[in-house]
């Protein structure tokens, strides 16, 4: 169990996704207000967060390009994140961090990410590639590849549908069942989603199709497409093995399925 | 010709689920499903007993299979998953072994 910290500084924004609160520390107001709107619905209100990073911003000729390879690996118990637009360091033990990255809201992004994948990783959840929606106190996993309609299976969610993202999905354990939250993580839609969680009834593998069906999925095939779409970022041979059995264990409580599709709003008829 | 011993190496995850055995190198993420032979091999990669007694002692009394043949497989199999470092061999029995079991 992770303890609350007490959030002092009066410039820090608390991120809450999926029940976790990161206090984002920085001293200049232009960042702070773009973190607020960027995460806007996910700014906490709780006094206290279970991690805090204190944020430097580069000078802009500092700043290499953000597609310069992403390098995640743990240093004596410390947690060191790099890429062209930010270099991190977080110590889960303190629970305290820091952040040096250009004024951009990508390198903020992705440090977020890194980080939950790392916590989700120790609790038996994961981040996933994957559309969420909640209808009828129920959460559905949509998950696919780029271009398998994640993005296209959120815009024909009807009215009664929670969107929770269109790109990245936060499963969460919780005793015996999963919980997908809103995740701010959003994808072509353009939209974050709505912070808000639901035990999760099923997961389908995206496929596009010339007609609306649901099929069985074996126990391999299911493992082995939810490992291809969790994000993992680290080169560590202790994590591999822990979002192995997260995998394993997720597809030994969860349904899956495979959601052949034809992208018009029928398919959610089928979806229960 | 020289016995051959095999242990499960401890960089690896595996879990048997809806009874297949998946076994994944945490070394390279590479992927594995045994079928019901690997599986009974993998299982008794004990690191003390012969791989040939394996096969005579375990495949071929729990598959019908010719000695021959299952010598054949088995050890295509064990060069197979250890060149990924998910099986450690050796021409030594490999006391130290702890062999990591799968998951439920």
């Amino acid at each position: 169990m992770t303890t609350a910290l007490p959030t002092t500084a009066e410039a820090a924004v608390s991120i809450e996704i999926g029940g976790m609160a990161i206090a984002l520390r920085t001293h200049d107001p232009s960042f702070r207000q773009l973190i607020e709107n960027r995460y806007e619905g996910f700014v906490g209100t709780s006094p206290s967060s279970h991690f805090e990073f204190d944020i430097d911003l580069y000078e802009p000729s500092e700043s290499a390009p953000a597609d310069d390879g992403l390098e995640v690996k743990i240093e004596e118990g410390e947690w060191l994140l790099k890429r062209g637009d930010f270099r991190a360091r977080w110590n889960p033990h303190t629970s305290q961090g820091h952040i040096r990255q250009s004024h951009s809201p990508y390198a903020i992004d992705c440090v977020l990410r890194i980080v939950h994948t790392l916590i989700l990783a120790r609790q038996g959840g994961f981040l996933v590639h994957a559309a969420s929606a909640i209808r009828g106190g129920k959460a559905f996993l949509f998950s696919g590849v780029s271009g398998a309609g994640k993005t296209t299976i959120s815009r024909l969610a009807p009215l009664d549908a929670t969107l929770l993202t269109d790109e990245i999905s936060y499963v969460r354990r919780e005793g015996d069942r999963y919980l997908a939250c809103g995740t701010p993580f959003a994808g072509e839609l353009g939209r974050v989603g709505e912070n808000q969680s639901a035990p999760v009834s099923a997961l389908f593998l995206l496929e596009k199709g010339l007609q609306n069906r649901i099929e069985p999925v074996g126990a391999t095939e299911a493992v082995q497409r939810l490992l291809r779409n969790i994000l993992f970022f680290a080169d560590d041979p202790a994590l591999v093995k822990l979002v192995f059995q997260s995998a394993c264990e997720f597809a030994s409580l969860v349904p899956i399925h495979r959601l052949v599709f034809v992208p018009d709003q029928r398919v959610w008829e089928i979806i229960r | 010709m020289a016995e051959k011993y095999i242990a499960r190496s401890s960089e690896i995850a595996a879990r048997l689920l809806g009874g297949e055995m998946m076994v994944m190198s945490a070394r390279d993420s590479t992927f594995f499903t045994l079928n019901e032979v690997a599986s009974a091999i993998w299982q008794a990669a004990d690191g003390r007993t012969p791989l040939s007694q394996i096969v005579a002692g375990k495949i071929c009394q729990e598959f019908d299979v010719d000695r021959e043949q299952a010598q054949r497989g088995a050890d295509r199999f064990v060069d197979e998953l250890s060149q990924h470092g998910i099986l450690l061999v050796s021409d030594q029995p490999l006391m130290n072994s702890s062999p990591p079991r799968e998951g439920r």
